[in-house]
């Protein structure tokens, strides 16, 4: 079978890994789940996606390379998600009332790194979100790009990077939640 | 006098209450931006967006866009973004360079950074023409009046008024308090700036930020939840939760606590609310950094600045500073019903890089575009807005402790948190602008 690389010589800035095609199945439902899970508002299952050192990290421009000590528009460990779990589970969560609702596709999917030895992997994918609440309706779209570690359980995050188009804004409106 | 929709702008302010036509009415908007934002002085930006010569950065005053510049001889001028041929923006960027000139990308007319011409093409049409490179139409208009303090960039449209030191009054002890936390005595802007269009009118967010009630009621959710995981982590980790943790927890502190705060009011609607986070805890980065204050300062005006409690500095009406955070947010009026907030954080010079990080923390948790807190203040914001259109009733109460404000040398202090005295005193600026018989 021909790799990416095969394919298209020329594109070395945009590394691909010579991924089997069983991980790239894997990886791929991997991130379906993912977006089923923000998608369906399952909180626990989207705590157990993340290591114990996972982040969720959008940057607030795209050339940023750390999310550590910069200006971010997420950045987000386990505590810091349990909390905004803790706060959208809270009745008077006012700004909840309507909830938003999203809609997310998750496409273009590509290996970019594997760890021979551990399995662990970079993916890069694309996303299209559609958020609906009280009456109105925003889009969102940008790239993935998902640190996994590959263990007997399945992937697991260490670092998911999400680069939005509209980075600058002005929002309209605040992000609730993961995009 | 006739504020618009047959509305006597006079009849819309009592002393504790005001009219809902203040917050919905269009040509009172348009009043607005005439007599108050292209009147009084407006922030543009901080200096250090602008370090280099050529560097500028975009913004609005009222409706009119500007530019403010670094010329080489590292004065700051703010000029009007009209090219004085056709009218084109000059710089159409949020924020860059120009090099020596700017250039209009349309016919190429080029200005030097003071926005003096430095070239026109095809000169020779001009012959026996009414236009001359003389003539003040060859040139950007500058805005009236520019004033730097500490730092901060301000501007006027208006050539009459206050100079700017004066207008701010004893309020200027917000920004002061910013800059002296520096070891070096001045801060310097972080190049993010977060900004959020609100569906509401611009006064209903700065009225929020000196409102002492609200934060336990509509950011109870975010600070329970910031409670459970402090103690989550204090019991998974045996560390104590970062700081960060408590700027949000403590949102949802008793009522009673946020009912013993100071709030004064200043002139010209300026207002301070009194800090109630205990940013002086004794860790060991607070040490080094009072360590490093004392070293630049000495011990007794060390306390002097530390011991300075402000949460909310309002410069009305085009800024919200929250001094002992170093955050930022101005105001731009879009409608009456549509405002934008543009956030900025600094760093204060000299200090070690962990104070820094909790500057950050605040402008993440807070003021960032995922923010926990804000989201409900907009969404409150914006309901306030929608049910300012009902005729089910045409005032909005300010009542609460009306009647039991000190007030001495134009300044009013009360020691009840919850007094409404903050919305008083800006609408107390606010009918002196509005009713004021000359507009720029």
């Amino acid at each position: 079978m021909s790799s990416a690389q095969d394919v298209l010589p020329g594109a070395v800035s945009l590394p691909v890994a010579n991924a089997s095609l069983e991980t790239q199945h894997a990886v791929e439902q991997f991130l379906y789940r993912q977006a089923e899970i923000l998608d369906d508002r399952l909180w626990d299952d989207w705590l157990a996606l993340f290591t114990p050192e996972g982040h969720y990290w959008m940057p607030a421009a795209p050339e940023q390379m750390v999310g550590e000590g910069q200006p971010n528009i997420f950045y987000e460990d386990h505590y810091l998600m349990r909390v905004r779990i803790g706060r959208i589970n809270h009745p008077n969560a006012w700004s909840q009332y309507p909830p938003n609702r999203t809609g997310h596709v998750v496409s273009n999917v590509v290996v970019e790194a594997e760890d021979p030895s551990s399995g662990d992997l970079v993916v890069r994918s694309k996303f299209y979100v559609a958020e609906y609440r009280n009456d109105e309706q925003r889009f969102f779209a940008g790239k993935y790009r998902h640190h996994l570690t590959s263990g007997p359980d399945g992937y697991r995050i260490q670092l998911q990077r999400v680069d939005i188009v509209n980075v600058e804004g002005p929002f309209d409106y605040v992000l609730q939640y993961w995009i | 006098m006739a504020g618009g929709n047959g509305f006597n702008v006079d009849d819309l302010v009592e002393p504790d209450r005001v009219h809902r036509a203040c917050y919905v009415d269009e040509e009172i908007f348009e009043r607005e931006i005439r007599h108050i934002f292209h009147k009084a002085w407006i922030y543009v930006g901080h200096e250090s967006q602008v370090p280099k010569a050529g560097d500028y950065a975009t913004t609005v005053i009222g409706r009119q866009p500007v530019i403010m510049v670094r010329h080489p001889d590292r004065s700051i001028h703010v000029l009007y973004n009209r090219c004085p041929h056709r009218g084109a923006m000059l710089c159409s960027q949020r924020a860059g360079n120009v090099g020596s000139a700017f250039t209009c990308s349309y016919h190429s007319w080029q200005f030097k950074l003071d926005g003096k011409v430095r070239h026109i093409p095809i000169q020779n049409g001009y012959d026996n023409t009414r236009f001359s490179l003389d003539s003040p139409d060859a040139h950007m208009k500058a805005v009236a009046r520019m004033e730097v303090y500490r730092g901060f960039v301000f501007a006027s449209l208006s050539a009459e008024g206050p100079d700017l030191k004066d207008w701010l009054g004893t309020a200027i002890a917000g920004i002061d308090d910013m800059c002296d936390r520096a070891p070096e005595g001045e801060v310097e802007v972080v190049p993010t700036c977060f900004r959020m269009v609100q569906k509401s009118n611009w006064k209903i967010f700065l009225e929020n930020q000196l409102d002492a009630v609200h934060p336990s009621i509509t950011h109870t959710s975010t600070g329970l939840a910031a409670q459970k995981v402090e103690q989550e982590m204090l019991a998974e980790t045996g560390q104590p939760p970062p700081l960060s943790y408590h700027y949000i927890s403590a949102f949802a502190m008793e009522l009673d606590k946020w009912g013993a705060l100071d709030v004064v009011g200043h002139p010209n609607g300026h207002c301070v609310l009194q800090g109630y986070m205990g940013l002086r805890p004794t860790d060991p980065d607070t040490l080094e950094y009072e360590a490093v204050m004392r070293k630049h300062y000495g011990p007794e005006r060390t306390e002097e600045i530390l011991d300075v409690n402000i949460h909310h500095l309002l410069v009305y009406p085009c800024l919200s500073i929250q001094s002992p955070l170093q955050q930022l947010r101005a105001v731009r009026p879009i409608a009456a019903d549509r405002t934008l907030t543009e956030i900025w954080h600094f760093r204060l010079k000299g200090a070690p890089e962990p104070i820094y990080r909790r500057a950050l923390d605040y402008f993440y948790l807070v003021n960032s575009p995922s923010t926990m807190i804000n989201a409900d203040d907009l969404y409150n914001f914006r309901k306030c807005q929608e049910g300012l259109q009902s005729e089910g009733g045409d005032w909005v109460s300010f009542h609460r402790n009306a009647g039991q404000d000190r007030v001495e040398g134009g300044i009013t202090t009360t020691n009840i948190g919850f007094s409404e005295a903050p919305m008083r005193n800006q609408f107390e600026a606010w009918r002196d602008y509005m009713t004021a018989e000359t507009a720029s």
